[in-house]
């Protein structure tokens, strides 16, 4: 090969010197490409300072941390793996029918919350305000009040995730209804079918799918809930997770963990098929 | 009514109805189907879950009026007063409110940290090492599936009562959560880049940086962000163990019926979550503008 061919390195200098204007950057660039990570930064200084997070106290929950790992080893039921088991089977229930009833609420709901179905701008606005209120109240909360409303035990969970459910799903199905194609209802309302059929043929196809998907997801999330709802009185396995760990029986609290994670991940599989049956090869989004 | 519409052989037009009705009513039997599945699952469901509908009826206005005893007793006359009467302790309240949004802020930020740094190595189409890669993803699975709670409770136990509990508790989930979603979104990723400096011998974290590392910027704030408005409502909840934050004396308040004191502090939670909405929103769609 000639000379000609080759890229001279032996020059970097020069090849800098013709090209200065690509790797120059100007003092500007530089204060606004650090500007973001320094005030990100600055706030996370201002945020241990505002905690007076106690670092003295860091090195010694470490040691005790790895004691209550160590404590972890063997995981034992402690002698009621029934109780365990019910209260798995009460959590399952909980996020099941917590699920099903929040969506026999938000179901009806989104359709007056849904720009293209509403009945007046009135009506939708006061209804996504409703719903952000419920949505902005967290599950655990609605546990206390519905513990305090129906007494203790797994109903006050089902309440409490159907209601701050009936939040996020309708308004995730309002927003499938908005999203949907027009043109399906408006060609049933042009071939004379009265704005309900329109609705029952040319939304509910369309809509149905996604909600199923919808619907799957949340059930799965509502499993992860419902663990922990028990923590205030309100059913499932929170309650006997909490209790273990406040008398530091750790050999239960991960036997108890493993549980979990064997059970959601069951759920998971479980309705990963099931949303692939009714979505088909369609992108889960 | 005489017709000169092309007219289908009535033989024809049998086999179709006949193919038609087949149809709708296998549709209709899978349906019948799928109900009554539903409603033996209602069942049993029912049965564990000690649903008991007429506790729900005999007590329901309990709910109702639970709703107005905590609604504050204001009136036009001494508006001003009633209304700091109502908020006798807003003080210390957005001293909580503040800590809340600190510790979902610190959090956000550590697990964020932590999940772009290991999510690279979980991605199908960067990591480096394959069994490293089934370890790096069962660690999220497991982050993301232990309830923040119970990481609260423990770290309760172990560095004492605190907002250092909430904010490891909380960026633990998140680190679970955001290295799920970080890496579907490195896999999902543009490889021509990547492929350009691998060619130039570049090593794993060249790659990483600039290779892969600007598309993903965007979506990276924009999943943080995100995650950070809901850290904040979590915020408000991890205090009820004592992991710091407004959660405790609002747990307090509901647990001694300071009925007033929950409309209040509930109030002050939803205007605040519903402002960082806001503002997180603002910050997203710029960034998402961006992208594009």
């Amino acid at each position: 090969m000639s000379e000609r061919g080759k890229l001279q390195f032996g020059d970097t200098e020069a090849v800098i010197e013709r090209h200065r204007d690509l790797f120059a950057t100007s003092w500007m660039q530089r204060l606004s490409a650090l500007a973001v990570p320094l005030g990100v930064a600055g706030l996370a200084g201002f945020a241990v300072w505002g905690l007076s997070i106690p670092f003295d106290q860091i090195a010694q929950g470490l040691v005790s941390l790895a004691k209550f790992i160590a404590l972890m080893f063997p995981p034992s039921t402690g002698g009621h793996l029934d109780l365990l088991l019910n209260a798995m089977g009460q959590t399952l229930a909980i996020a099941f029918l917590g699920t099903l009833t929040a969506t026999i609420a938000a179901f009806p709901v989104s359709f007056l919350a849904a720009r293209n179905t509403t009945l007046h701008p009135m009506i939708r606005f006061v209804v996504r305000r409703c719903l952000d209120t419920i949505r902005g109240i967290d599950s655990l909360i609605w546990a206390l009040v519905f513990v305090g409303v129906v007494g203790l035990g797994p109903f006050a969970g089902v309440l409490a995730i159907a209601v701050s459910d009936t939040g996020s799903l309708g308004k995730l199905f309002s927003e499938a209804i908005e999203s949907t194609d027009e043109r399906a209802r408006e060609s049933v309302l042009a071939s004379g079918g009265t704005s309900w059929l329109a609705v029952r043929f040319g939304l509910l196809p369309q809509v149905l799918p996604i909600i199923a998907g919808q619907i799957l997801y949340y059930f799965e999330s509502n499993v992860r809930s419902a663990t922990i709802i028990g923590i205030v009185g309100a059913g499932g396995i929170g309650l006997q997770l909490s209790e273990q760990i406040r008398t530091y029986d750790f050999d239960q609290v991960a036997f108890a963990v493993i549980m979990i994670l064997i059970t959601v991940a069951f759920i998971d599989w479980i309705s990963g098929k099931l949303r692939f049956a009714i979505i088909g090869r369609r992108a889960v989004s | 009514m005489s017709s000169r519409v092309l007219s289908v052989p009535q033989a024809r037009l049998d086999a179709l109805l006949a193919g038609y009705r087949r149809e709708v009513a296998r549709r209709r039997r899978q349906f019948l189907l799928v109900l009554a599945i539903l409603a033996i699952l209602i069942v049993m469901a029912g049965y564990a879950g000690e649903v008991d509908l007429t506790n729900l009826v005999d007590n329901i206005s309990n709910f109702t009026s639970y709703f107005s005893r905590i609604m504050p007793k204001l009136t036009a006359a001494h508006f001003g007063a009633d209304v700091a009467d109502w908020y006798w302790d807003i003080r210390r309240w957005l001293k909580l409110l503040l800590d809340t949004v600190l510790i979902a802020y610190l959090a956000t930020l550590f697990g964020a940290i932590g999940a772009i740094a290991m999510s690279f190595l979980a991605a199908a189409n960067l990591a480096p090492n394959q069994p490293l890669r089934w370890c790096i993803k069962r660690v999220f699975e497991f982050c993301r599936t232990v309830p923040d709670l119970v990481f609260a409770l423990m770290f309760v136990a172990a560095f004492g009562l605190g907002p250092l509990a909430g904010i490891l508790s909380i960026g633990i989930h998140t680190f679970g959560t955001l290295g799920k979603l970080f890496t579907e979104a490195i896999e999902n990723i543009d490889m021509k880049p990547v492929e350009g400096i691998r060619s130039t011998g570049g090593s794993f974290t060249t790659t990483v940086r600039f290779g892969a590392l600007p598309q993903l910027m965007a979506t990276f704030a924009s999943y943080t962000l995100l995650r950070f408005e809901i850290n904040v409502r979590s915020g408000s909840v991890v205090g009820m163990v004592g992991a710091g934050g407004i959660g405790e004396v609002l747990f307090v308040a509901i647990r001694k019926f300071y009925y007033s004191d929950v409309s209040a502090i509930l109030l002050l939670i939803i205007v605040c979550v519903a402002l960082i909405d806001l503002l997180t929103e603002r910050i997203r769609h710029r960034l998402s503008g961006e992208m594009r």
